[in-house]
C-alpha cells in the first residue's frame, strides 16, 4: 500500500448556532494515499465540504485529529499552519468567487509563491506564472487580465493553476466543476486527470455528481449527515452497494441506454435530510430508509468491510439493498 | 490602491459626462491652483495695510473691496485658500488613516476588539462635530494644528464605519477564504485583498469629508479657534467682516462664497464618484427625489 499523504482520524467539526450546536462533520475516518483521487459525494449538508476544509483547517475540529504527510496538525499554531497551506491547496466551487475582482490573474497565481517565497524576484515569479498558465491549457498573456474578463472555465483554471504553484501533496477539489457548463465540465476533469497523470498529484475530490465521481477517482466514499456510510472502489460501489442510502443515490443517476432507462428501478427516498444540529438516535439514515427495521433506531452502525477495501455502515449490509431491489 | 483601467477610468468618464462634477470639478482645480500660488498670484500682499483706501467698496483696483485696514481682500481669500486646503488635507488625512486601521483591524477581527474600537467611534460620534473639535482646541489651545488635530480626530468614526463595514461584507467573500487557504498572512490578507475591495467608498467618503473639514476650520476660526490673525483664514475673515456688514457687505460676502463653493464642489464631486464607485449608495439629489 502506498504512502498516505493526508488521515482524518474520528474527525467531529461542530459549529455552535443560534439553533444549537450543528454537527456538520461527526466522526469521519479516512485515509488519503500518495497519486490517488479519493472522491467523496454526498448530499449538501452531509459534511463533506466540511471535511475538505477540515484538512487544511480552515475549520476547527472539534474532536479528532488531522494528519497531513505524516504529522499530526490538529493543534498546530497559526504560524505552522501557513506551512500546511502549502502542502495542501484546495480549488474552489465558484471559479469567480474565489478570485480576487481587484488582482490580476498572475497577481491570483503568484500569491502561494509570493507568500512561501517559493522564487526570488518578480522576473523569476512572471516565469513561472507563465509555466503554470502553460499546465492549465491558459496563454500567458492571460496573466494581465482580470478575471471578469475571462470565461467561467478559464477561471476555473486559473482556480487549478494557484492550487498547484505551491506543489502541493494534496489539492482538495472541492466541486470544482459543480458551477460550469456541461462542456466546460469535461474539459476541466481531463484537465484534472491529466495533470494527475504527469505530476503524480493527490485528489480529494468533493461532488455531488455521482457520475463524475466515478469517472474521477480509484476510491469513494459516500456522506450521509457528517458520516461515512459506505466507502470502496466505483466499481465495487457501482456494481454492489451495500448501503441503502448509496443505492438510493445510484438509482437517481440516469443511464445512457434508453431501453435500460426505462425498465430501471428508482429507489425514492421520503422526506428531507434531518437537521444536523439533532441527528436521529441509532442509525442516522434509519429516517428515510425504506429498509428501517426496529433495531436501527438502537444500534448506531460502524462501518464495516463487506468485501475487501468495501466498508458500509449498516446492520444489514447487502441485504437491505437486495431487498430494495426486489421491492 | 485603485484599479488603473478600471475605476480610475470609469470615474474620469463619468465626470466628463456629469456636467455638474464637471463644474466641481474646475472649481476644485482652480482652488488648487490658488492654494499652491496664491501669494505669488495674489495682487498686493496680505498685510499691506493702507488706511487711506480702507473700506473701499469693490473696483477695478480691488476687485474684491478692501477691509477697515486697507488690505486687499482678493488677496486674502486667494492666501486663505491654502489654509483651508491644508486643513482639509492634513486633517481628513489624520482621519482616514486613523479611521481605516482602526476600522479595517475592528472589522477583521471581530470580538473583543471590534466592540472596545467601535464602542469608542459611537462615544466620539455621539458629540456633535463642531462641540467636539470646540472642547479639543480647547485642550490643546488655538492654532492652525490643533484646529488640523481636532477636525481630524472629529471625522475619524465616521472613516473607521465606512471601513468597518466594507471589511464586514468582503471578508466573507469566499476569494479571502481562497487566500487564507494558500497561507495569506492576515496582513497580507488585509492590505492585498480586503483594501483594495473597500477603497470605492473609502474614495467617496474622502472627498465628501474634505467638504466638511473645510466648513468645520471656517467655522473654528470664524470663533477664533483656528488660524490667529494676522495671517488670513474664510472664516476669521467672516468673523471680522460681520461689525462691518451693513456699511462694507463685500468684507462678508467673498470670503463666505469661497467657502460655499468650495465645499459645494467637493461635494458635487463626491456625489459623482459615488455613482460611479459605489453605486449602492444614494446620492443626496437621488435620496431627495426618493421621498419627496
Amino acid at each position: 500500500m502506498s504512502e498516505v499523504v493526508a488521515a482524518l482520524d474520528d474527525l467531529a467539526v461542530w459549529f455552535p448556532t443560534a439553533a444549537g450546536v450543528v454537527r456538520a462533520v461527526d466522526g469521519v475516518s479516512l485515509q488519503i494515499r500518495r497519486g490517488e483521487t479519493l472522491g467523496l459525494v454526498g448530499e449538501s449538508g452531509s459534511g463533506k465540504s466540511t471535511t475538505g476544509l477540515a484538512l487544511l483547517r480552515l475549520v476547527d475540529p472539534t474532536a479528532g485529529t488531522v494528519r497531513v504527510a505524516g504529522e499530526d496538525v490538529t493543534r498546530w499554531s497559526r504560524r505552522q499552519l501557513r506551512t500546511l497551506r502549502r502542502r495542501v491547496a484546495m480549488v474552489f466551487q465558484d471559479p469567480q468567487a474565489s478570485l480576487d475582482p481587484r488582482l490580476t490573474i498572475g497577481a491570483s497565481i503568484a500569491e502561494p509563491l509570493i507568500v512561501h517565497r517559493l522564487v526570488d524576484g518578480a522576473a523569476a515569479r512572471r516565469r513561472r506564472v507563465d509555466e503554470l498558465l502553460d499546465m492549465v491549457g491558459l496563454r500567458g498573456d492571460l496573466a494581465d487580465r482580470h478575471p471578469h474578463e475571462l470565461s467561467g472555465g478559464q477561471r476555473q483554471r486559473v482556480g487549478i493553476a494557484r492550487a498547484l504553484a505551491g506543489e502541493p501533496d494534496l489539492i482538495v477539489l472541492d466541486e470544482p466543476i459543480a458551477s460550469l457548463d456541461l462542456s466546460v465540465q469535461a474539459q476541466i476533469m481531463n484537465l484534472l486527470r491529466r495533470l494527475q497523470r504527469d505530476l503524480g498529484l493527490t485528489y480529494l475530490f468533493i461532488a455531488h455528481d455521482l457520475a463524475a465521481v466515478e469517472h474521477m477517482s480509484d476510491r469513494m466514499a459516500v456522506m450521509y449527515l457528517g458520516r461515512i456510510v459506505e466507502s470502496g472502489t466505483p466499481t465495487q460501489i457501482w456494481q454492489a452497494p451495500a448501503h441503502p442510502y448509496t443505492a438510493a443515490l445510484l438509482s437517481a443517476v440516469p443511464v445512457a441506454d434508453p431501453q435500460v432507462e426505462r425498465d430501471r428501478r428508482r429507489i425514492i427516498l421520503s422526506g428531507d435530510i434531518p437537521s444536523p444540529v439533532d441527528p436521529p438516535g441509532g442509525c442516522r439514515f434509519r429516517t428515510r430508509c425504506p429498509q428501517a427495521r426496529p433495531e436501527c433506531a438502537e444500534t448506531d452502525p460502524v462501518l464495516a468491510e463487506v468485501a475487501p477495501e468495501h466498508r458500509a455502515a449498516c446492520l444489514f449490509a447487502g441485504e437491505a439493498v437486495r431487498a430494495m431491489r426486489a421491492a | 490602491m485603485i484599479n488603473r483601467d478600471g475605476q480610475l477610468g470609469r470615474a474620469l468618464s463619468a465626470l466628463r459626462r456629469d456636467p455638474l462634477a464637471l463644474t466641481g470639478s474646475l472649481v476644485l482645480v482652480v482652488l488648487v491652483v490658488v492654494g499652491v500660488g496664491g501669494a505669488w498670484l495674489a495682487p498686493s500682499g496680505i498685510n499691506e495695510v493702507d488706511v487711506d483706501r480702507m473700506l473701499q467698496p469693490p473696483s477695478w483696483a480691488h476687485p474684491f473691496g478692501t477691509d477697515e485696514l486697507g488690505r486687499d481682500v482678493l488677496s486674502r481669500v486667494m492666501v486663505a485658500a491654502r489654509v483651508s486646503l491644508q486643513v482639509g488635507l492634513v486633517s481628513v488625512g489624520i482621519a482616514l488613516t486613523v479611521g481605516v486601521t482602526l476600522g479595517l483591524f475592528a472589522g477583521y477581527y471581530r470580538g473583543w476588539l471590534d466592540n472596545v474600537v467601535m464602542r469608542c467611534m459611537d462615544v466620539l460620534f455621539a458629540f456633535p462635530v463642531l462641540l467636539l473639535a470646540v472642547a479639543i482646541v480647547a485642550v490643546l489651545g488655538p492654532g492652525l494644528l490643533t484646529a488640523m488635530v481636532a477636525i481630524g480626530v472629529v471625522y475619524t468614526p465616521i472613516f473607521a464605519r465606512v471601513t468597518r463595514a466594507g471589511v464586514l461584507s468582503v471578508r466573507e467573500q469566499v476569494f479571502v477564504r481562497a487566500a487564507v487557504s494558500v497561507g495569506a498572512s492576515d496582513l497580507r490578507i488585509m492590505r492585498r485583498h480586503v483594501l483594495p475591495n473597500i477603497a470605492a467608498p473609502l474614495i467617496v467618503q474622502t472627498s465628501l469629508s474634505l467638504a466638511f473639514a473645510i466648513l468645520s476650520e471656517a467655522a473654528l476660526s470664524f470663533l477664533g479657534l483656528g488660524v490667529q490673525p494676522p495671517d488670513p483664514a474664510w472664516g476669521r475673515m467672516l468673523f471680522d467682516g460681520r461689525g462691518f456688514v451693513t456699511e462694507a457687505w463685500w468684507l462678508g460676502v467673498f470670503p463666505g462664497a469661497a467657502i460655499f463653493l468650495t465645499v459645494l464642489a467637493f461635494n458635487l464631486v463626491g456625489d459623482a464618484l459615488r455613482d460611479v464607485l459605489d453605486p449602492r449608495q444614494l446620492t443626496v439629489n437621488e435620496a431627495r427625489r426618493s421621498t419627496s
